[in-house]
Parts: structure tokens; sequence; C-alpha cells
């Protein structure tokens, strides 16, 4: 019985049928099923399933975001039930994220943010145009393990340079890592103003995130 | 001194991509999003004069939701036609429906250096020697700002890539790295310095802007803002479009039209509210996302019909069109930058779009190649000679000569064929030697184009700005803009 209800989340991932999920997920906690266990032996099953697909070239980037979106709906009914308990979802990482100032363009690293998210990041998206001390501040304020910071136009790019300078000046670089993205950024960017990371998608910006932190725990 | 553009005109060739009826739905769509679902413009001046004019205006959100008459009244006022001045005139440029120009691409990050093949990034020495190159290149009738100059302050740079597009060409200029306000003020005092004063530059403008819109249903503030400064001054402006499919724009090709269309003529009507009569353009350079990454392609079917249907429904407003052909995906000069080009290039010119952006930049307008910027001119010389069609007449048809001839001769050696042998097509960067040749040698194309643009770039002397002016224009650009 609850094995059924376990298919029928991976299963929802999988169609990314959010409604679907989120029905699940309440069904599950009218049910009195351990939340965490619907999440690890449901719905995450349901994730490596589309990423396999994704990866072998079977689904496509659509897949996956629908996917992501039905996840973070689940996630979103169950974690006050988590809270409830007293248990605690495990995150690989805290990551605030947002578009640097003077730059509005918000598509690749919302992507991002919901890929990170879906990936079991805890994800603080400041959204665009925002100012390079808030990057630090909010790193400080929710301890971040990443920022990653988002720039399209080259006159937005040399703002990625001063968050690196504004998280160093509140004393949080090295212990915070740094990753950027957008069209005109490239390693050798990366390297210039003092980064530790990108990537030029947002699949990839998952790897990289997971690589940062486990090099950080290491 | 660089001489006589080429270009496209008098087509054979013709492609039915839309129907009328289609363009018609295409077009009552496009009102009926604006109307219903609303264009952000997030310029208080923009939101000012559309309220003006009685749209709607969400101001929390910079929304603006405007009546189909209105939108169709403003771009009534548009100019169907115009000319594009170069500071000689022999190159300025009609925008009459019945031409095709070419640009360079714009706006790079990197170049492949012209001498050691490194890539680095670009500054401001490479826009000034692109556009030396560009200036000596026929098949180049303007310049976009190939690349930008990360050398020079983010506030200013715009006013320095222009400046030494000017000390480079006598050909238009048109810039797509200008959009923010103060910086267009300068600007269009640059380009009245040039034209001889405010009311030359209304009647011969030097230079026109090109801004992006911000989709999906968006426009930027300052692109706006700068716009309506320069469209005030008689300096022609246009608004392009790059939705792609399944991200910034429904996943399929109608639906990506249309939210592309809401945003060009929502832009330009807002140009022609605060500026009636204003010359304007309709600007696209639509595309699809890659699938697996949701990336930009570069090339690809999609893009190739949008090539073609942009120029319908710029025809369809009666307003030149600038569209995005070339800019090919590819990492290097090689397989997949030939197909980008030749056939987003052969759409885009057979519909015959006014201007054509552009040569040079490889891996989606981020790399600026002199090797791809040849070849690309290449691709047009020879789409050009596909659209002069085939004549049919009596000299055309040779009879004299093929009887003269006869079964089991040659045609080497008849004056007829010397005659017309030149309007043959005949390659500079195709390959036609023997194999054996080929073998021996072991260069092609690339070493070709790359060698001819370094001799280019060593020879030729583009004519200087008059005395004094270059020293104005520097004078213009300040240290720092406000804001």
């Amino acid at each position: 019985m609850v094995e059924d209800i376990f298919a029928a989340m991976k299963q929802s991932i999988v169609d990314g049928e959010r409604e679907e999920a989120v029905a699940l997920a309440r069904k599950a906690v009218t049910a009195g099923i351990d939340p965490l266990a619907a999440i690890n032996q449901g719905f995450v099953l349901g994730l490596d399933e589309v990423g396999a697909q994704y990866g072998c070239g079977e689904l496509f980037l659509p897949d996956l975001v629908l996917a992501a979106e039905a996840m973070k709906g689940a996630v979103a009914v169950l974690e006050p039930e988590l809270a409830r308990r007293g248990a605690v979802r495990q995150v690989l990482g805290r990551v605030v994220i947002g578009t640097v100032a003077g730059d509005i363009h918000d598509i690749g690293k919302t992507l991002v943010a919901t890929m990170l998210s879906a990936n079991g990041f805890e994800v603080h998206d400041l959204g665009v145009d925002v100012p390079i001390a808030a990057f630090a501040q909010k790193a400080r304020e929710v301890e971040a393990d990443i920022v990653g910071v988002s720039a399209l136009l080259t006159t937005t790019m040399v703002k990625q340079r001063d968050v690196v300078e504004a998280l160093d000046d509140l004393g949080l670089r090295p212990r915070v890592k740094v990753m950027v993205g957008g069209a005109p950024v490239t390693a050798a960017w990366v390297k210039e103003i003092g980064a530790d990371a990108f990537s030029e998608d947002a699949i990839g910006a998952v790897a990289v995130a997971r690589r940062l932190v486990a090099a950080k725990e290491a | 001194m660089a001489g006589k553009i080429k270009t496209v005109t008098d087509p054979r060739l013709r492609l039915e991509i839309l129907s009328d009826d289609q363009v018609q739905r295409l077009h009552e769509a496009t009102l009926d999003v604006i109307e219903r679902t609303g264009v952000r413009f997030p310029s208080e001046r923009a939101l000012e004069i559309w309220h003006a004019h009685g749209a709607t205006v969400d101001g929390d959100r910079q929304i603006v939701r405007a009546p189909a008459s209105l939108i169709e009244q403003a771009l009534a006022q548009a100019p169907a036609s115009y000319t594009l001045a170069a500071r000689n005139r022999e190159q300025d440029l009609p925008l009459d429906g019945n031409h095709v120009f070419l640009g360079t691409d714009g706006c790079g990050v990197q170049v492949l250096d012209l001498y050691s093949g490194e890539r680095r990034r670009s500054r401001l020495q490479d826009v000034a020697e692109i556009a030396r190159v560009a200036d000596y290149v026929p098949e180049i009738g303007f310049h976009w700002v190939p690349v930008s100059a990360q050398d020079k302050p983010a506030e200013t740079r715009g006013l320095h890539e222009l400046l030494a597009v000017w000390q480079n060409s006598t050909k238009h200029v048109q810039t797509e790295s200008v959009y923010a306000e103060a910086e267009a003020r300068v600007a269009v005092e640059m380009a009245a310095a040039i034209a001889g004063g405010r009311e030359a530059l209304r009647a011969r403008p030097p230079l026109s802007i090109m801004q992006c819109t911000a989709p999906p249903l968006g426009q930027d503030g300052g692109s706006l803002d700068a716009a309506l400064v320069a469209a005030g001054a008689g300096v022609p402006v246009g608004f392009m479009t790059m939705t792609a499919c399944g991200t910034t724009a429904p996943i399929t090709l109608a639906g990506n039209l249309v939210v592309g269309n809401a945003e060009v003529i929502s832009a330009l009507a807002l140009i022609q509210l605060a500026h009636p009569g204003a010359p304007v353009f309709y600007a696209a350079a639509q595309t699809s996302m890659d699938l697996h990454s949701g990336g930009y392609t570069g090339g690809g079917p999609e893009d190739f019909l949008f090539g073609a249907a942009g120029n319908r429904l710029a025809d369809f407003y009666d307003i030149p069109l600038s569209m995005g052909s070339f800019a090919t995906g590819a990492k290097k000069p090689d397989w997949q930058a030939g197909i980008d080009n030749s056939l987003s290039t052969f759409m885009a010119t057979v519909a015959m779009s006014d201007m054509l952006l552009g040569a040079g930049l490889l891996h989606g307008s981020r790399i600026w190649s002199y090797a791809q910027m040849l070849m690309d001119c290449e691709i047009f010389d020879l789409v050009q000679h596909m659209m002069r069609g085939i004549v049919v007449d009596e000299e055309t048809l040779a009879l004299d000569v093929i009887d003269a001839v006869g079964p089991a001769g040659n045609y080497l050696a008849q004056k007829h064929t010397r005659r017309h042998m030149r309007r043959r097509w005949n390659p500079r960067y195709m390959d036609r030697r023997p194999y054996n040749v080929w073998e021996a040698e072991g260069d092609g194309a690339v070493e070709w184009a790359t060698e001819e643009a370094r001799r280019i770039l060593e020879s030729h002397e583009p004519e200087p700005l008059p005395p004094g002016l270059a020293a104005e224009l520097a004078r213009m650009i300040p240290d720092a803009v406000p804001g």
C-alpha cells in the first residue's frame, strides 16, 4: 500500500505533474506517512529517473524543469510536517543566487536556482538587479556555502568581481564559494576575479555546486 | 579609399513563407497580446507617454496594455523608407525595400587574434581594426560594434566604440551597444558633429541605434530612454527581439512570432507616439532554444524560417527590417558555420530584409574571427548571385552560339563565353584546385581568409575624419557619464 503511494510519487515527478505530486504529498501527510520517507523513497526517485533519462538524451530540459517544479510543490507540502515532527531534510548546501546590479536578465539565473533547489540545495534567490552588498549580507545571514552571481552583459559582468570582494570584506572568503554565470563568462574570467567556478548551463551548474560543497567538506 | 557597397537589388527569386491570411492572423494575435496581457515598459518616461495617449498603465508592475487602434495608428506614422547615411555619400544605404545590406555582427566579447590565433578578451583596438577591415570589404554595407571595448569604462564604452569605428571607416555605423540615456545623448551629439549639425543629422544620419527587447513581453528601461533620445534627434532606431522557442517564447513557431512581434511593434509604437514620423526599423533574430541545455543555438531550421518570416511582418507594417542572419553557433569556422550562415542568409535575403546582421562572429555572437568575417562575405556574395535568378532572352538563350559550336564541340573559344563569363560566380575561398595541389599545399579557406584580412589591415588606409573632428569627438566623451 505504502509502496503504491511511493511508486505514484515517483511517477508524478517523472511525468512532471505538479498537481499530482502535491496531492500525493497531502495524502501522505493525512495517512501519517513519514515525510522524509515520502521524499527519499518516493519523489526523489522520480527526480533520479528523470536525470538519468535526460543524461542519455531521452528527455529534454523542459522535462527536467517540470519535474523540478513538481518536486518543489511536493516538498513545500511536506516541509511543515517535517518541522512538526522535528525532522530536518538534509540539504546539500545553502546557495544565495542573483543577477548583479544593472542587469535584468532573469532566465538563466532562475533556471540554475530551480535545478539546485530540486537537487537538494537550499536556494535563496535574490532576483535581478541585486546590489553588490545584498549578496554578501544574505550570504552571512543564511550562512551560505555558495554565492551564485549571474550577468549577461560585459558591462555588468565586471560586478561579479565586486561581489567576490564584498564577500572578502565581510571575512566570508574563502569559506563561501563563488560561482559565476552568463554568456560572456569564461574560465579565464573566473580566475581573474578570484571566483571559484562557472558553468555554461544550468545542468552543469548543479555538478559544479556539488563539487564545491564536496571540496569544502573534504 | 573604400569603394562601392555590394547589395542585393531587383531580386528574381521569391518565397512565400506566410500567406496574407497568416500574416493578418499573426498581427491580430499580437494586438490581442498587447491589449490583454500587456508589455512591460520599465521607464518612467515611456509609461508617461503611454498614459498620455490613453493606454492602460499598471504603474507598479510597469505593464502597458494598449488598444489595437492606438498601436495601429502609431505604427502608421512610421516612414516606409529612408536612407542610412555614410560619411562617403556613395556608401549611403537606401532602406527602400529593394536593397539588402550586410553589416558586421556584434557584440562579441572575445577575439581570435589575427596573428597569434589565440582567443582573448576584446578591447578597443579590436573595434578599430575590425572597422578598418570592414571599411575595405565591399560586401560590408554598415558597421555594428563588432566586439566590446572591455578596456574602457562601462559607462562610456559605447562612445569609445563609436569613435573607433568612425575613425576607421566612412561607412554607416549602427550601434547596438548604446543603451543608456546619458550615453545616447552624447552619441547623438557626436553623430551631429559628423553630419554637420542637428538639421544635417536629421537629413543624413551617419548613425542609427539598435536596441534589444527584454523577452518575453518586456523592454529594457535604459534602451527605451536611449531610443527616445535618439529618435527625438532623427537618428533611426530599431528594436530587436530574440525570442527563443521554449524559454522566452512559446515552443511553437507562430507563438514565438507573436511574442516577438508584440515586443517590437509596441516599442516602435511608443517611439511614434513620442516622435511621430521618426525613422524606425523592425529587428529580429528569433530562434529556438537548444532542447538539451536551453541555451542559444545560433542556427537551425526554426531560425531560418524566422529569418524570412520577419520580413513579411515588417513589410506588413511597411517599415524597414534588420534581420539576424549569420551568427553561427559553431565554435570555429567549420561545417556547422557554413550551414548556419548560408541558410540563414539565403532565407533572410530571399525575403529582401533591408539589413542583415552580421558577418564575423562565432559561438552565438561571442567570438570574433576575421577569417569567418571574410568567408561570411563570400556567402553573401554567393547569395547575391543567386538572387539575380536566371535571365531568359535572346542573348542568354544563345541559339546562334549553340548552332555554331554544334554537337561535340566546346564553348571555350566563343566570344559569347568571354562576354558573359564574368557574370558567372568566381569564389575567393572555396577550394576548387586539383586534389594533388590541395594535398601538397595543405591550406584552405581559413588560411586564405586570414591572410587576406592581414593584408587589408596592413595596407588599407581609411579616409580619415576631417582635421580636428576626431579630437572634437574625443572631447565629447566624458570621463564618466552620470547615471
